[in-house]
């Protein structure tokens, strides 16, 4: 088991990596980070020596091998735009959006799996369509008109959450509701079809015919199996979380990894843009090895002896 | 003392899109104390729903009327809640079908053994354990103390079945309902379960109620018998009664398609027609449509019952008018002329390994599915490849069907090596039968359109002329031309197995590769495509490899025998050699373990004489 992990965890580095050089190259490709840190007024002349100074003027992929080998070091390079190292930079902003991306990951979950259970123990009522209606809508809307309704409503009309910042608990809710809501549709058709599946099993039947029924037998024999697949999704979520915080983070201004991404961008930072890529990658496929490492925690079958 | 179980006038109802499906009628048992009931039947009988609709683990769109007591108590009065706690486990348990699916895959089996018994059953966990240890052991399974900490995956089909009896015997049930408790399971293992169960309940002193398709079994397990056919009890007395002297025209049909292993071969006595659609109640007996002794009056009204408490029966003829016993069919005719010479499908020294990783980074395993066999099919002759699962017999099929190249060894088709066969040339030569018609055959295409699928693919006819092929097929295999334009969808288990038949003798082929071909079937219909292969060879010189683990079959049609075990031939010679006098201990296993008929009841006393 330890060895497949690690395994895994050489993969998921290889992985990071492949994705840390693709977003070099096109970043470079698209803009010129010398033309962003003199300005666009800039004189040719300050633009070549601010390209000298940085090493811009060098090959690129003698300039992703320096980047390398600094990561490799640990050292993700100095931000051109706040002029501090990367690391730090991300550190400082790391805690918000860890903060948001959980909290908009409890909102999926409180939502979606009861829904999904009461649509999956209701099927064709009219629970089960409401629960669907509730699905398709959420998928409808796009998030950051969700986030400016929300704010309309609860923090404008009836001003119960402040509009934006990230100072308290209380700032964090309407962003994590908007978040987590577009998560809300998959898990609960997966948890629904999932459910529904091992309601009609064969192991079901043996425990209704032990005495097992309503809730009991729903915790007991039904939802272990009913969640392996939800529990793998969520996980694939909550990497999405991360990368969604770009757009919610504007919206209420919180200063998080996706805002300091959207910033870093606009202002072709590259060494910043490059950590957090890495940083998003890495993320994402810890997550999908977390979801692997529970499943087989929770699945003996696919438990490796 | 009250009987243990009284059932009277059960009828089970299932709402579906086209309208309400009466899937049991009028149902009524009786159960003493200690007693075993068989109840008979064909798939659709209704024999799985009635049990199901006493265990109150009907699917929800079904609905039971009818009363039903349980040890002199009306379980109509009991609620769902009380039944539960109460009955379920305690007093009643079920055994099921499907070994490889009923237990839990996520859950150990000490905790699936031992967890109703503490939930509902009052004992502590100590003792749960103590009493699932003894019934593991009990049971048969090899170091109980280890299973105790396994999963379900971790047992083969048998094992789990055993853990599932164990699990049904927790608190010590009154009655146990096993439904088809062996049919998923290979033959020797079958017997083992069968013996395990009858030895238990006679510990124990416990009821019970066996489920199956298969009357040899029912016969030798059970006291009494009850057959059912389209939702109703048609027959019900003391087994060997029944068995011997079957009165109903149904009962006595279904006995007559059984391929029995004493004697020679005879014809089996096929049912015509196919197991009625229950969606229409109809107002006389329910076999009338297919009862070679229907009277005007079958289809008037329900039929009476007649007889007494240990035979009855529900048909309007009295005991003068009842047909005498079945006479003895024809023989088969005799198609394999003296000695054959000239092998269609030779295949020598064939070896097949299998290598498989555990996940992505696991070591390699080698399994070695077929190792060293030589196997020649002659001319005209059947020959039976006869082994359990995992033996290796379906991929030697394949094999020997060219669909797949052995890791080493040769096939020769009429002297020609596999190899050098284009597809074409080859599928012209050996044509396959599979043992699901309902997975095999395109839903979305016409019959005419499957059957003529491997002239088209040819390329040599023209639309006329395959559409007259095909219907040449259709006769052949003796399905009505008006199907042509029908959808695998709208046929019987058994038409659909023709419709692969007339698929497979379109091209006019020298051998049929038959893999179960009808062990996915009932019983009626299995005897119709027997019968169908057995004339078809006679007619058209076809020779035929039938993949079986069914013993009975072998004695049926096959003029050779080869068995095989763990990827190797174990035995091999004339039916009447291997099934007289096995020299292989494992044949001798495999005959052993296939139910028989006993002696007594071969030769059914003419209709008189009985009460």
């Amino acid at each position: 088991m330890l060895k497949y992990i690690l395994l895994r965890g050489l993969l998921a580095l290889a992985v990071a990596f492949t994705v840390s050089l693709a977003a070099f190259f096109l970043l470079n490709i698209a803009t010129d980070p010398a033309q962003a840190i003199a300005g666009e007024d800039a004189t040719q002349e300050v633009v070549q020596t601010i390209r000298a100074r940085y090493g811009l003027d060098q090959p690129l992929p003698v300039r992703y091998g320096q980047w390398l080998v600094g990561v490799l070091q640990g050292d993700f390079g100095e931000s051109y735009y706040w002029h501090k190292p990367v690391a730090e930079l991300v550190a400082e902003r790391a805690g918000v959006t860890i903060t948001l991306a959980l909290a908009a990951l409890s909102v999926t979950i409180l939502i979606a799996i009861p829904l999904g259970a009461l649509a999956a123990l209701n099927p064709n009522t009219w629970l089960d369509r409401m629960a669907l209606g509730v699905a398709v809508s959420a998928q409808a809307v796009p998030n950051f008109w969700l986030g400016l309704i929300m704010i309309i409503l609860f923090a404008v009309m009836v001003p119960i959450f402040p509009v934006s910042g990230d100072d308290t608990w209380r700032h964090f809710v309407l962003p994590a509701f908007v978040l987590g809501a577009s998560s809300v549709p998959a898990v609960m058709r997966l948890t629904r079809t999932g459910l529904i599946e091992v309601m009609s099993a064969d192991y079901i039947r043996t425990a209704r015919s032990k005495g097992f029924r309503g809730g009991a037998l729903l915790r007991r024999h039904a939802l272990r199996n009913a969640l392996l697949p939800v529990i793998s999704v969520l996980a694939v979520q909550l990497g999405q979380k991360f990368g969604g915080s770009v757009i919610t983070e504007s919206i209420f201004a919180i200063n998080g990894l996706g805002r300091l991404a959207l910033e870093s961008i606009l202002g072709a930072d590259i060494p910043t843009v490059q950590m957090l890529i890495f940083v998003f990658a890495i993320v994402f496929v810890a997550m999908n090895l977390l979801a692997d490492i529970l499943n087989a925690a929770l699945d003996p079958r696919i438990r490796i002896s | 003392m009250s009987k243990l179980l009284e059932i009277d006038g059960l009828s089970v109802a299932l709402t579906i899109p086209t309208g309400r499906l009466h899937a049991v009628r009028d149902v009524s048992i009786t159960l003493e104390r200690g007693e075993a009931l068989g109840i008979v039947g064909e798939s659709g009988s209704g024999k799985s729903m009635s049990a199901l609709a006493l265990m109150r683990l009907l699917p929800g769109r079904a609905e039971a009327t009818g009363s039903l007591r349980f040890d002199g108590a009306d379980l109509g009065a009991v609620s769902d809640e009380a039944f539960s706690r109460q009955y379920l486990g305690h007093r009643i348990a079920m055994i099921f079908q499907e070994p490889m699916t009923s237990l839990n895959p996520v859950y150990t089996i000490g905790r699936q053994l031992s967890e109703a018994a503490v939930i509902f059953g009052g004992k502590s966990q100590r003792e749960a354990e103590a009493r699932a240890l003894f019934l593991l052991e009990r049971v048969g399974i090899p170091d109980p103390v280890a299973r105790l900490s396994q999963y379900p995956h971790q047992l083969s089909g048998g094992q789990r079945q055993r853990v599932m009896i164990a699990l049904a015997l927790m608190l010590e049930p009154e009655l146990l309902i096993a439904d088809e408790p062996t049919t998923a399971l290979d033959v020797t293992v079958q017997a083992q379960i069968l013996d395990l169960l009858r030895d238990l309940r006679r510990e124990m002193g416990m009821a019970m109620i066996l489920i199956t398709h298969d009357l040899a079994v029912v016969a030798e397990q059970t006291d009494r018998v009850a057959v059912m056919y389209g939702g109703e009890m048609i027959e019900e007395g003391r087994a060997e009664a029944v068995m011997a002297d079957p009165a109903h025209p149904y009962t006595r049909a279904l006995l007559g398609a059984i391929p029995r292993m004493d004697g020679a071969p005879r014809r089996l006595g096929a049912i015509p027609g196919t197991v009625p659609s229950l969606t229409s109640r109809p107002k006389g007996c329910v076999f009338a449509p297919r009862c070679d002794f229907a009277r005007p009056e079958c289809v008037e009204g329900r039929p009476p019952v007649r007889g007494g408490a240990d035979h009855s029966r529900r048909c309007v003829l009295s005991d003068a008018e009842r047909p005498a016993a079945m006479a003895a069919a024809p023989l088969r005719a005799d198609h394999v002329a003296a000695a054959q010479v000239e092998a269609v499908i030779e295949a020598r020294d064939i070896t097949q390994v299998f290598t498989s990783r555990k996940g992505m980074f696991g070591a390699r395993h080698t399994i070695h599915a077929v190792d060293g066999v030589s196997l020649s099919l002659m001319r005209g002759e059947t020959l039976a490849l006869v082994g359990e699962s995992g033996s290796g017999k379906s991929t030697l099929a394949r094999i020997m069907l060219g669909l797949n190249l052995p890791t080493s060894g040769t096939v020769t088709m009429l002297g020609k090596p596999v190899a050098d066969l284009a597809p074409l040339e080859r599928a012209a030569l050996v044509q396959p039968v599979f043992q699901d018609p309902y997975s095999s055959l395109n839903p979305r295409r016409t019959l005419a359109e499957i059957i003529a699928r491997p002239l088209v693919l040819r390329g040599e006819d023209d639309a006329d002329a395959c559409a007259q092929k095909a219907r040449e097929a259709m006769e052949m295999v003796r399905l009505p031309a008006r199907l042509l334009h029908s959808y695998p969808s709208q046929l019987s288990g058994g038409q659909r197995q023709r419709v692969a038949i007339a698929r497979a003798l379109v091209t006019r082929p020298q051998a049929l590769v038959c893999d179960e071909p009808t062990s996915a079937l009932d019983v009626s219909v299995q005897a119709q495509v027997l019968n169908l292969l057995g004339d078809l060879q006679a007619e058209l010189g076809l020779s035929c490899l039938v993949i079986t683990h069914d013993m009975a079959v072998v004695h049926q049609v096959a003029d050779r025998v080869a068995v095989m075990l763990n990827g190797q031939l174990v035995e091999e010679g004339s039916c009447a050699q291997v099934l007289g006098s096995p020299s292989s201990d494992y044949t001798a296993r495999l005959l052993a373990a296939a139910p028989q008929f006993r002696p007594e009841w071969q030769a059914a006393p003419a209709a008189e004489g009985h009460v």
